[in-house]
């Protein structure tokens, strides 16, 4: 009874919900180089809808429709520079998951070479320090001749 | 004087947190602000408007949006956002200042029918783009979102998500601008 209630309730919210149109496309035919291109391309790009997936795992209806717009790029010969130039006209440079390397992306790519070098002369300093605060005081030698004189007075 | 450096480090760090992680990194920053509208050729809907009006021809391009100031707002009826931020289209339409044109994102005409017979049609002008490749060129990757043309048709701003009241106010002084 209870599972009857939760189908019929389940059945009125999805009518509820008006889909998007998908129209229908002509599936778009690629040779066997064209399409080893669009497979190793597809893991590079980011789906804009579910920003932690790529255009090749995205459900997104979005996804479906940009995976058909770079194949169709494709089957006219475009490189993956030109897919990629492309989409960050349109979308920007966040679908890339590799980003360029240009002057503004500079601090992001040399960014952790940067922290891990700074870590390095943190830990050397330190380790410096550590040594000579280790090392026994130098002898003041009349201090202690003194001392021992006094003692076997 | 010891934990001088590692102190500022750790505020450093705070405060980049602080700032990284109050923006929304659903709102991407639109390359095409400051470009000229992308290039489109959309069928117009014909739609009940107000008496006298003038209806709008079967087709229309970006060369069409130049000549005033123009919001191209990107809804459909299937969408949630929409519906909140319909109202707010609503009363922009009422006042008049600036004119609205719609560009329906793969939607069926009759939901797009009815949903504008019950909510009221705010728009000057609503044109189909069924595929939704209009919507890749423009870089749209959820509606609603709403772009502000000048009057020489070049994109000035970009809303994404629901254009609110507070966002109306950014985008004002732009057409302010742009007019004169």
């Amino acid at each position: 009874m209870r599972y009857a209630l939760a189908t019929l309730l389940l059945a009125c919210a999805m009518s509820a919900v008006r889909a998007q149109v998908e129209t229908p496309r002509p599936p778009i035919p690629l040779d066997a180089r064209q399409e080893a291109q669009y497979k190793a391309l597809l893991p590079e790009l980011r789906c804009l809808v579910c920003q932690n997936e790529s255009l090749a795992d995205s459900q997104a209806p979005l996804a479906a429709d940009l995976r058909y717009e770079i194949r169709g790029l494709i089957a006219k010969g475009a490189s993956d520079a030109d897919v990629k130039r492309y989409l960050v006209a349109r979308y920007g440079e966040f679908v890339l998951y590799r980003p360029r390397l240009e002057t503004r992306t500079l601090l992001l790519w040399s960014g952790p070479f940067l922290l891990l070098l700074a870590a390095c002369a943190g830990v050397l300093s330190y380790a410096r320090r550590r040594a000579r605060a280790a090392a026994p005081p130098p002898v003041d030698e009349g201090a202690l001749r003194r001392l021992l004189e006094e003692r076997d007075r | 004087m010891r934990f001088a450096l590692p102190l500022a480090v750790l505020i450093a760090l705070l405060a980049l947190f602080a700032v990284g992680l109050q923006r929304d990194p659903r709102r991407l920053p639109s390359p095409l602000i400051g470009k000229p509208a992308p290039a489109f050729d959309l069928p117009t809907i014909a739609l009940p408007g107000p008496p006298g009006a003038v209806p709008p021809p079967a087709r229309m391009t970006q060369a069409d949006l130049r000549g005033a100031p123009v919001l191209v707002n990107f809804f459909a009826s299937w969408c949630a956002g929409c519906q909140d931020e319909h109202p707010f289209l609503m009363e922009l339409a009422r006042s008049g200042e600036v004119r609205l044109v719609g560009i329906d994102y793969k939607d069926a005409e009759s939901d797009l029918r009815r949903w504008l017979g019950r909510h009221g049609d705010p728009y000057a002008v609503v044109l189909s783009d069924l595929s939704g490749n209009t919507g890749i060129d423009w870089g749209v990757y959820g509606v609603p979102e709403t772009f502000v043309l000048d009057a020489q048709g070049r994109i000035v701003f970009k809303q994404i998500g629901p254009l609110t009241p507070e966002a109306w106010q950014r985008i004002r002084p732009l057409l302010q601008g742009s007019a004169s």
